[in-house]
């Protein structure tokens, strides 16, 4: 089952206006970075992405922002983007933020199947203003549970270090982050890699993303991995 | 009074051998500078990572492996990477022992707040929600009041929540108290701080028991 498609332009020739996308990564850390140049190449508009983080002003989705492509952000933590905040306060675009535990584990029920999860982060915040709560019992204590529907994505465009050509992905230190339980949510997940080798080349031992869960994949070019913060020690 | 490192000193010893502890962005993430020598302790960074090193040398940062604060960081022997669901659920599961982080205030039965000032740019509460609704023992680093010297340890949060009745100690310049069922109680002051001085600039219940003794930092 050859997965494979030639570049970033052919995997996202489908993706249309108004679409609802994952997009990978934990800042600018494993994020597709080929496929987001592509979707500002093609231009299309009134995106909901679905991501831990919005970029930096000029990369990531961050790039998508100043195209004025994103009608939508779902995420986490969205600092450290002038051109974000200066769109949000003019009510170009609308913000959903939601708890980093919640948003990972709404993209792995939507791969496990599993329509909704309860997760205590949030409780008696204002996160929790018209959600459906339960409360169970936890180490002999009762204790109070947010109901969280697992996320409907037409996309899930994530970001590999390797993957073989029948989409079975594998990811490298902390630029796993979002990407497998992103590539497991999208009715279409698009995987791009670092290195794209045939099928049998990888041991399926050191598999993360069974390939089932992939539907295009190709291999990028001219990864910048961007550093957010440099932070180093001298000798 | 404690400056940002003393009360990274004072938090450093409330660390155990044996420990998995997850520090938050500031004041917390100092605290791995303090722990003692042989302590075996392991630090989660809850974009995925188990076994948190110092940052890399120079020429040495791998743009793959970076902390929640997303600074370029490295590994130590017995590390493990793993994803964001998983991270969470370690966190939710309660595996891990102990929890720092940062607040703008907290109420007398715990309750914590610090993600959001209204009419500010809201970034998000990213992993703070999580870790506050399931960590084991949370222990917040502050300061005691605000630029206009007033207590940020109250009654009732008056700025919104990111979790309730969670905290369990806190470490101020001032000093260090357990949130306990019945309030703020005072366990010690930090050098040169009265008792009156930390009654003054606290507006929750504050529990003053016998002598309260003066911290020790090395």
């Amino acid at each position: 089952m050859n997965k494979t498609v030639k570049n970033a332009e052919e995997a996202i020739k489908d993706i249309q206006d108004n679409a609802t996308l994952m997009l990978g990564g934990f800042g600018l850390c494993g994020i597709p970075e080929n496929s987001i140049a592509a979707l500002v190449k093609k231009g299309v508009k009134g995106l909901t992405c679905i991501s831990n983080n919005a970029g930096v002003d000029d990369f990531g989705i961050g790039l998508l922002l100043k195209t004025h492509q994103v009608k939508k952000m779902i995420s986490s933590y969205v600092g450290e983007n002038a051109e974000f905040e200066r769109q949000l306060l003019s009510g170009e675009l609308e913000v959903e933020l939601i708890p980093q535990g919640t948003l990972a584990t709404r993209c792995l029920a939507a791969g496990y199947g599993m329509p909704a999860i309860f997760t205590p982060a949030g409780v008696g915040t204002e996160v929790a203003i018209g959600k459906e709560t339960r409360t169970f019992m936890v180490d002999g204590a009762e204790k109070e549970f947010l109901m969280e529907m697992a996320f409907d994505a037409d996309f899930a465009i994530v970001k590999a270090w390797k993957g073989d050509t029948q989409g079975n992905l594998v990811f490298r230190e902390t630029a796993r982050n979002f990407n497998p339980m992103m590539a497991m949510a999208g009715k279409i997940t698009i995987a791009e890699v670092e290195e794209l080798v045939p099928a049998g080349e990888l041991n399926p031992d050191h598999i993360h993303t069974p390939g089932i869960y992939v539907h295009r994949i190709f291999q990028g070019v001219n990864y910048e991995k961007r550093i957010e913060q440099r932070t180093v020690r001298t000798r | 009074m404690l400056d940002k490192v003393g009360i990274a000193k004072r938090i450093a010893k409330e660390i155990k051998d044996g420990y998995y502890v997850n520090l938050g962005i500031g004041i917390p993430t100092l605290v791995a500078n303090y722990i003692p020598q042989g302590m075996n302790v392991v630090l989660q960074s809850e974009n995925g990572l188990l076994g948190m090193g110092p940052f890399p040398f120079e020429g040495e940062e791998d743009p793959d492996l970076i902390n929640a604060g997303k600074q370029t960081i490295t590994t130590v022997p017995g590390s493990s990477f793993f994803d964001s669901a998983m991270s969470f659920g370690m966190i939710r599961a309660r595996k891990v022992d102990l929890t720092i982080l940062g607040a703008m205030e907290v109420a007398d039965n715990g309750d914590i707040a610090n993600w959001k000032i209204p009419g500010k740019m809201v970034k998000g509460m990213g992993g703070a929600m999580d870790l506050v609704a399931s960590a084991k023992n949370i222990i917040v680093a502050m300061q005691h009041v605000n630029k206009a010297n007033e207590s940020k340890l109250l009654t009732k949060c008056t700025l919104p929540l990111t979790g309730v009745k969670c905290v369990k100690k806190i470490v101020t310049e001032l000093a260090v108290i357990d949130v306990t069922p019945q309030g703020f109680k005072l366990l010690e002051r930090a050098p040169g701080i009265s008792v009156e001085q930390i009654k003054n600039a606290t507006e929750g219940k504050l529990i003053i028991e016998g002598e309260i003794p003066e911290m020790i930092i090395d």
